[in-house]
């Protein structure tokens, strides 16, 4: 079986992922169109840029106010990176001791290499039991070895609980946030697709509409045989399995069918519950803005002799689908410390503008342009996602486990150049800058050449109407001006640099009689 | 004091009077002001976009031009965070190089930050008698970690009137070649930094790097705005109260 982070694959070729996991049925999104497309189609959906607005908005506040309250933030911030790094540079270690305790507790544990070992593990559990009607807790990983989609194959009714995941699932879309996966949506659209599905008229009330959900999921809770749910931590010295929910469907996927199934990416290890506390008050804050979490479920082996609650068999997959490369790479290992709160897509500029689905892969925002491009090494479209980026930082000031996504971000482009997907146009332009501005000479004669062309031949673009010349016009449709123009002016030309003004400056060493320092410039 | 004036290729070639404003300012503050010409640009293009051996070769340069100065000041944070947060990394396989970078690092400040933490002075008796919005620059506050500098230079200069910009820490949109490549969402970004600019009413922006600056006046001037552009040394070398409008005009 190939594995997805070692496998090479061209350019032109569709993902792994699409043509192992997904057969015909669905399009990666990721190969289907450039970053571009997907970006500037996501800019054309007003319904959406308002909605990530509000909600990433709203986010901000009650994280600004959750972490002031707690005080230390930026302490807590130095406590979860060390664990966590500590945790990854011990993995192998922490995940024996993980899987022999969660046995020795009545676990069966699986290790998963990829998407599709994963899945079959799933599916051989689910025949097994003959399972006609599964019910799903939210879960990134579940997400990222397409479970639904393989179960429905088989049919068998994969149903998400989590409200947010059912509405991407009644849309037949996928989750556009880690935390928030309907955050896309407005509660008309809601109230449309809650109709579509149970043929009832609602109101746009959005009590109405969660009543309505409970109703239904509730149905699927009580039928299920069986219940998959994601982890959020699993600790190492007891070998248990921690999930954090808002809704409570996580506890009832994971108690009430008989059969559970936890998949968990291979990071998600903590070595001890003293290490839980640090992540319970991370995680709620940089994800909602919550002091705690309102539920969270620790489970440790399946239901015992006189227990009332809880399934008779647990199942833990445990899935590396590319993480083993980010280990062996210290220059990303540190991508597995995140603890999938979403805080760098609610700072994120980009991500504001564009939303989820212009990333086009399973994780969005900067995490998600991060650790695409690293679990799927070598795929051009994933590489991509590394120029998703102003490069701002403010991903890496959010993340309550200091992941140096900015860093990562421009090691993945020096990779991406590495491996030949730049256009060769672009690779002279920079070969001649390096050249040009690695010497003064021959820098200070391109300068003079620049201003010389815009002020003698090309004009002055003012306002993009009738005054600008008509050279300028044209050089304005050719990119990469072209981008820059359509929101742009462009600045206006110095008649002088500052090296040719500065013997005159040298001159006049007062300011006030320096003609330069009258900086009033005509509109 | 003694200062290398490190100018930046975008202030030298777009921007000259603010390389003035800069001198005058560290002049006016009693600094011996030099110009090593030999100096061109710090890499950061090249290096932002994946280019890292053409960036090594600008930044080689720029290492050697600032060699032997005492203090090297420059009017961008992100050129000053590209010297303090890249350069020991791309010099990596040469000690030497490597040596020299983290001896640049520590004689490399933005102006602001020199003036505040080098000077020890948050007041140069500028007096603007206007409404301003600052808008921080990314490179300058979270990379190089300069946040507060340009706040307190700002509280003292009289009769000003800052006025809070909602999101103010949202990126401008520039980003370098991000601009360009992803230039609708760049596009989208600036136009809610101009409409957060607008709603403040204020006469005039002021920020600590020409990039930024550059982007936002270009997309307040294509949309017909009159608020004044200033980078902070051409504000603060204000020192007697006017009406008179300066800036690049929007």
């Amino acid at each position: 079986m190939n594995h997805p982070s070692t496998e090479r694959v061209s350019a032109t070729e569709p993902s792994p992922f699409a043509t192992k996991q997904l057969g015909d049925k669905i399009e990666n999104p990721l190969t289907q169109k450039s970053l571009k497309h997907r970006a500037d189609d996501a800019l054309r959906d007003e319904y959406l840029r308002a909605a990530v607005a509000f909600t990433t908005d709203r986010l901000r506040g009650r994280k600004a106010d959750s972490t002031e309250l707690l005080g230390e933030w930026e302490e807590w911030r130095d406590r979860g990176s060390a664990i966590r790094s500590h945790t990854i540079a011990h993995l192998d270690y922490y995940l024996r001791e993980f899987s022999d305790r969660a046995a020795d507790k009545g676990a069966t544990v699986y290790f998963a290499a990829d998407a599709a070992e994963a899945q079959s593990i799933v599916l051989e559990i689910a025949h097994k039991k003959e399972a006609r009607i599964v019910a799903k807790s939210k879960s990134m990983v579940s997400e990222e070895v397409h479970i639904n989609h393989v179960l429905e194959d088989e049919g068998i009714t994969s149903v998400e609980t989590d409200l947010g995941e059912w509405i991407v699932q009644l849309a037949h879309e996928t989750p556009s946030h880690i935390i928030i996966p309907a955050i896309h949506k407005n509660r008309f659209q809601i109230q449309q697709l809650f109709e579509a599905e149970g043929g009832e008229t609602l109101s746009s009330e959005t009590s109405v509409l969660a009543g309505y959900a409970r109703r239904r999921l509730r149905e699927t809770f009580l039928k299920a045989e069986i219940g998959i749910t994601g982890c959020n931590f699993a600790i190492a010295e007891t070998g248990s399995v921690v999930l954090f929910c808002n809704e409570g469907n996580a506890r009832m996927v994971s108690t009430l069918p008989k059969t559970h199934i936890v998949m968990m990416g291979m990071e998600r290890i903590l070595p001890a519950w003293d290490d839980l506390e640090v992540m319970a008050n991370l995680l709620p804050r940089s994800a909602t803005g919550q002091k705690i979490t309102v539920y969270m479920t620790a489970l440790t082996g399946p239901k015992k002799k006189a227990e009332l609650d809880g399934p008779e068999e647990l199942h833990i997959v445990i899935l590396d689908n590319g993480r083993s490369g980010a280990l062996a790479d210290p220059e990303f290992r540190e991508v597995l410390n995140c603890i999938r709160c979403g805080a760098c897509l609610n700072v994120c500029p980009v991500y504001r503008q564009v939303g989820g689905h212009a990333y086009g892969s399973v994780y969005p925002g900067p995490i998600g342009a991060v650790l695409t491009p690293i679990l799927q090494q070598g795929l051009k479209a994933a590489g991509e996602l590394s120029y998703a980026s102003s490069l701002c930082g403010a991903c890496f000031e959010a993340c309550p486990v200091k992941i140096p996504l900015h860093d990562m971000l421009v090691h993945l482009r020096r990779k991406y150049v590495e491996n030949g997907f730049e256009p060769p146009i672009e690779k002279a332009a920079f070969k001649a800058f390096g050249t040009i501005f690695s010497n003064r000479t021959a820098y200070e004669a391109a300068g003079k050449a620049g201003r010389w062309l815009q002020l003698n031949v090309l004009g002055k673009d003012t306002d993009r109407s009738a005054q600008a010349s008509p050279l300028m016009k044209v050089a304005e449709r050719i990119e990469p001006l072209a981008g820059w123009t359509a929101h742009r002016a462009l600045p206006e030309t110095a008649q002088r640099s500052f090296r040719e003004i500065w013997p005159e400056l040298l001159d006049h060493n007062s300011a006030s009689q320096s003609p330069e320092l009258d900086d009033s410039y005509g509109a | 004091m003694k200062v290398a004036l490190f100018i930046t290729c975008l202030v030298d070639q777009l921007y000259p009077e603010v390389g003035v404003n800069t001198l005058r300012l560290l002049q006016r503050l009693g600094c011996e002001v030099t110009f090593p010409k030999s100096q061109v640009c710090c890499g950061q293009p090249a290096f932002n976009s994946g280019y890292v051996d053409d960036a090594r070769k600008v930044a080689k340069n720029n290492l050697k031009a600032f060699d032997g100065a005492d203090y090297v000041v420059s009017p961008s944070g992100s050129c000053t965070g590209m010297v303090h947060h890249y350069y020991e990394e791309l010099f990596a396989d040469s000690p030497r190089l490597a040596a020299d970078a983290k001896s640049l690092k520590t004689r490399t400040f933005e102006l602001s930050q020199f003036i505040v933490n080098v000077l020890k002075t948050n007041d140069v008796g500028a007096v603007f008698p206007h409404s301003v919005v600052y808008h921080p620059s990314c490179h300058g506050s979270r990379l190089l970690g300069v946040k507060d500098e340009p706040l307190q230079l700002l509280s003292k200069v009289r009769e000003l009137k800052l006025r809070p910009l909602t999101n103010s820490q949202d990126c401008c949109g520039f980003g370098g070649t991000f601009a360009v490549k992803l230039s609708e969402v760049s596009g989208a970004m600036v136009t809610e930094k101009v409409n957060n600019i607008a709603a403040t009413e204020a006469e005039y922006l002021v920020g600590t790097d020409m990039g930024c600056l550059m982007n936002i006046a270009g997309s307040m001037r294509r949309r017909g705005m009159q608020t004044g552009v200033l980078h902070l040394s051409q504000l603060l070398n204000r020192t007697e109260a006017s009406d008179r409008k300066q800036g690049y005009n929007a």
